[in-house]
């Protein structure tokens, strides 16, 4: 096959931050019309090669080329108006804004240089809907769940230029891990319109740490290691194993044992008894027991009330009715504060807008809810508190693994990590983990689910939210299930039960 | 993720609208700018009550508070450009008193046209502002300190120019302040008419063109504007330069309500505009706001001025006060609006 003209080339890039080379001479290529996924683990740099070809950050060698001319973006709206639009990995919109103006900011439809208020928000509904997403586009973007505005970042990426006839179109479609906060049906939608796109000529670079989806939509890869180029391969010639490995650098076996893990079976005396817990608008009321040592995983689609549910017993959002007793002792759960009192930690899902603080170090932002715990007047011994940190660094592997690195400057998934390591490092009676696992590559992820199982060994109670049901299946000794924001089951995992069969109950909503 | 689903996306499960009748309200952005409103009439028919024997009934002492405050009120429209865009200017009141003194003695002392003078002032305020964002932007300094200089600078050159206040005798300054526009019921001064005018003009921009919605993104997320590929730089120098002109601009209308040069004119009125636009609705941190609350925020202001007036016993000290007691009333009616956003 005679190959065509790549519409995007880069080569020999190098790029360095203060004491990292994030990139080390490394090439990469794009043609029109296909679907290339860029690979590698947590911290490889992936997201900084994007952001070098975009103009976010300059280069500091080598060259890029857009059919065939050299060019240098010196700023995002350079490399938009060559036609490469972006959804950076984590969500960047503004919230105050609604999310019409969102989708059509910097190019909005005007008349005589007046915005046509109407029309921009009549052609947003018609591009929301293109990805199947329902929902009211004048209200402003941070009403909306992460998820919603991960859509809407895409939907504002494949809208750029093509509405007004300004700009040269999309050519280059870079789309940074969307999928980490979409539920499969979401994914299913941005798929076909992934294809779409391809059909039409687009060249797509797409990021993701599910496998599956990268061999469900790709044509071609390019795997990154440490900032170096490991090799492009078509994804037919390549499996999973041999992927992995090229990823890791090291033959896979270790990340077997998982699946052949077994959980403790008899778990401990009750811990946590919430009885008809409920918030209006949030979650209806819902009992719910949970025993020492016991991991309970909740499945369901996205606003089924997940999340809600873990806010409830965590204080995050307080409960209308209903009351928590947690060893015994009823706890008034007005606010967080109550429940970390109780030995309650919270690893939200929305690491950016609640988690961490990224112009502090990795080690500041690991002891933080410790050190919140034991109140300031008491600061945790500096032996004692550099060997935690180093523990935790060590056990989720957090690269770079510098305690004095700013936790802004580390890779999207390593943040998550050092999120991680913050409520751990609390030992709490109960952890709930809002997808814990989001962002986070393939080694690491197998290494974070040891860690449940484990904790959870030793009498640690666990509350997990994940959007994989293969992943609460694979961890849990009972598996919550929610729809429409209700409690609608309550499975105890064994060999009968199937995400085939959670899904039935997910549709039927049907207590069992 | 191999797990399909085979249910369509529950779309109930995600709109905004669920939260009880309070937290929508406490969420909605008109919020401040309505109670503001509302506290402006409250205020105003408590005067109609009290004062009801003394003149407060006629519609001139309304239309005075736009006389009154007309320079005030442009003034706090360019310091909503900035506030909005999350930046702030601290030059205002500087600028204002240099550009008294300018015309002052550009047209007495040097004779020159007044026609000539008010394009020149309001071109020195307008660059003023230029470079200040200018610095902003390049050298990524923080605004404060930033227009704190120009603070400085402008009042400097006041004092360059004269150390004595200059008053005017120019006739066609005298005509033009003594110019009124009959409504019928009263009459209107050319500062209120020009004032509504930049009102009326920066409500457009803001609302209806690209410029004005690219102030409140930067205001609401600088990094994610800059990434969403917006002209960012151009943008803030654009909205420092917009408070620089209509400071100028107010420090003309200044000058025709006083009709004097002075190099302590309008010390501190930075300050009026702030606590304007704030009362106004508009959120400190940038992003969320609108010019109508500011408008409001300048009656509310000149309406405790002109209520202590009619009292007569007060002194006037107690606008003071009761501006700051306003200020922290709908600084903590934001921070309950950001405290609800965030959860
Ligand atoms: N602004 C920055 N300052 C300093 N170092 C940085 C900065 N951004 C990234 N790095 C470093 O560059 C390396 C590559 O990071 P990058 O974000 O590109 O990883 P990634 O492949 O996208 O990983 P992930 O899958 O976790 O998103 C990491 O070691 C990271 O710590
Ligand atoms: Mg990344």
């Amino acid at each position: 096959m005679a190959e065509p003209q790549p519409v995007l080339e880069m080569t020999g890039i190098v790029k360095e931050f203060p004491g990292v080379r994030a990139l080390s001479g490394v090439d990469f290529r794009l043609f029109p019309g296909e679907i290339h996924a860029l690979m590698g683990e947590n911290g490889a740099g992936k997201s900084t090669l994007i952001k070098v070809l975009t103009g976010v950050y300059s280069l500091d060698g080598g060259t890029v080329t857009v059919d065939g001319k050299s060019v240098l973006f010196a700023s995002p709206l350079q490399a938009q108006q060559a036609g490469i639009s972006t959804v950076y990995q984590e969500v960047n919109l503004c919230p105050n804004l609604s999310v019409a103006e969102n989708i059509f900011i910097g190019r909005e439809p005007t008349r005589a240089g007046r915005i046509q208020w109407k029309r921009m928000r009549k052609e947003a509904a018609e591009l929301v809907d293109r990805l199947g997403l329902d929902i009211d586009v004048s209200a402003p973007l941070s009403s909306y769940p992460l998820a919603v505005q991960q859509l809407v970042a895409i939907v504002r990426s494949v809208g750029t230029g093509d509405s007004d006839g300004e700009g040269s179109g999309t050519k280059v479609l870079v789309l940074d891990e969307p999928t980490s906060s979409l539920d499969r049906d979401e994914v299913l939608e941005l798929f076909r319109l992934m294809r779409q796109l391809r059909d039409e000529g687009v060249a797509i670079l797409f990021v993701s740490h599910f496998l599956d989806q990268i061999y469900e939509i790709c044509d071609r890869m390019t795997v990154l290691r440490n900032g170096t180029l490991v090799g492009e391969h078509m994804v037919r010639d390549l499996d999973q194993v041999g992927l992995i490995e090229l990823m890791i650098g090291k033959a896979l076996d270790q990340l077997e044992e998982l699946h052949e893990h077994q959980l403790r079976s008899d778990v401990g005396e009750t811990l946590v008894q919430a009885e008809g817990l409920g918030r209006t608008g949030g979650i209806a009321p819902f009992d719910l027991e949970i025993k020492k040592g016991e991991v309970i995983g909740l499945a369901g689609l996205l606003g089924s009330g997940r999340t809600e549910l873990a806010r409830l017993l965590f204080g995050a959002d307080q409960p209308d009715s209903g009351k928590v007793t947690i060893g015994g002792k009823q706890v008034s759960m007005s606010a967080p504060n109550d429940a970390i009192g109780a030995g309650v930690a919270f690893c939200s899902e929305n690491r950016k807008a609640e988690g961490l603080v990224p112009d502090l170090t990795v080690r500041e932002n690991i002891i933080l809810a410790l050190q919140a715990s034991r109140g300031w007047i008491r600061p945790i011994p500096v032996a004692q508190r550099d060997e935690l940190v180093a523990k935790y660094i060590k056990a989720l592997d957090i690269r770079p693994a510098n305690p004095e690195a700013r936790v802004g400057q580390l890779s999207g998934g390593n943040q998550q990590k050092v999120l991680l390591a913050r409520w751990l490092i609390t030992q709490p009676q109960l952890l709930i983990l809002d997808e814990p696992t989001r962002g986070i590559d393939i080694g690491a992820k197998a290494e974070i689910q040891k860690l449940v199982v484990s904790l959870s060994e030793d009498g640690m109670a666990v509350l997990y939210i994940a959007a994989e049901l293969e992943e609460v299946l694979r961890l849990s000794h009972t598996i919550g299930v929610l729809r429409d924001r209700k409690l609608v089951a309550r499975l105890t995992n064994g060999p009968e039960i199937t995400t085939s069969r959670i899904l039935e109950t997910i549709a039927s909503g049907e207590h069992q | 993720m191999s797990a399909t689903t085979k249910t369509p996306t529950v779309p109930e499960g995600r709109t905004a609208s669920q939260a009880s009748p309070v937290a929508r309200l406490l969420g909605d952005r008109r919020l401040p700018v309505l109670v503001t409103a509302a506290l402006f009439l409250a205020m105003y028919i408590t005067g109609l009550g009290r004062y009801q024997n003394y003149g407060f009934t006629e519609p001139q002492v309304f239309l005075n508070l736009f006389i009154d405050n007309g320079y005030l009120l442009v003034a706090a429209v360019g310091a909503t450009f900035v506030i909005m865009s999350g930046g702030i200017d601290l030059s205002v009141g500087s600028v204002i008193g240099f550009t008294t003194m300018f015309t002052a003695w550009m047209v007495e002392r040097q004779g020159l046209p007044l026609l000539l003078v008010v394009p020149l002032a309001l071109g020195v305020g307008a660059f003023g502002g230029f470079l200040m964002g200018y610095v902003i932007h390049n050298f990524e300094i923080q605004p404060f300190i930033v227009t704190l200089a120009g603070l400085f600078l402008f009042r400097g050159l006041c004092l360059v120019i004269s150390k004595e206040s200059i008053s005017i005798s120019d006739s066609s300054v005298s005509s033009l302040a003594q110019a009124q526009a009959q409504l019928g019921i009263g009459f209107l001064s050319i500062g209120a008419i020009v004032a509504l005018v930049v009102l009326a003009v920066a409500f457009y921009v803001l609302h209806y063109t690209r410029f004005g919605r690219r102030v409140y993104a930067i205001g609401g997320n600088e990094q994610s504007a800059l990434l969403m590929g917006l002209p960012m730089g151009g943008t803030k120098i654009a909205v420092y330069t917009v408070s620089g002109f209509c400071s100028a601009l107010a420090g003309l209308l200044f000058m025709l309500y006083i009709q004097s040069g002075d190099p302590l004119h309008a010390v501190g009125m930075e300050l009026d505009a702030i606590a304007a636009v704030v009362i106004g609705g508009t959120l400190l941190t940038g992003g969320s706001g609108y010019v109508l609350g500011t408008l409001f925020g300048v009656l509310v202001l000149g309406l405790i001025k002109s209520l202590i007036q009619f009292e007569g016993t007060l002194s006037s000290w107690w606008t003071k006060i009761a501006t700051g007691v306003l200020l922290c009333a709908f600084i903590l009616i934001q921070r309950a609006m950001t405290a609800r956003k965030q959860t």
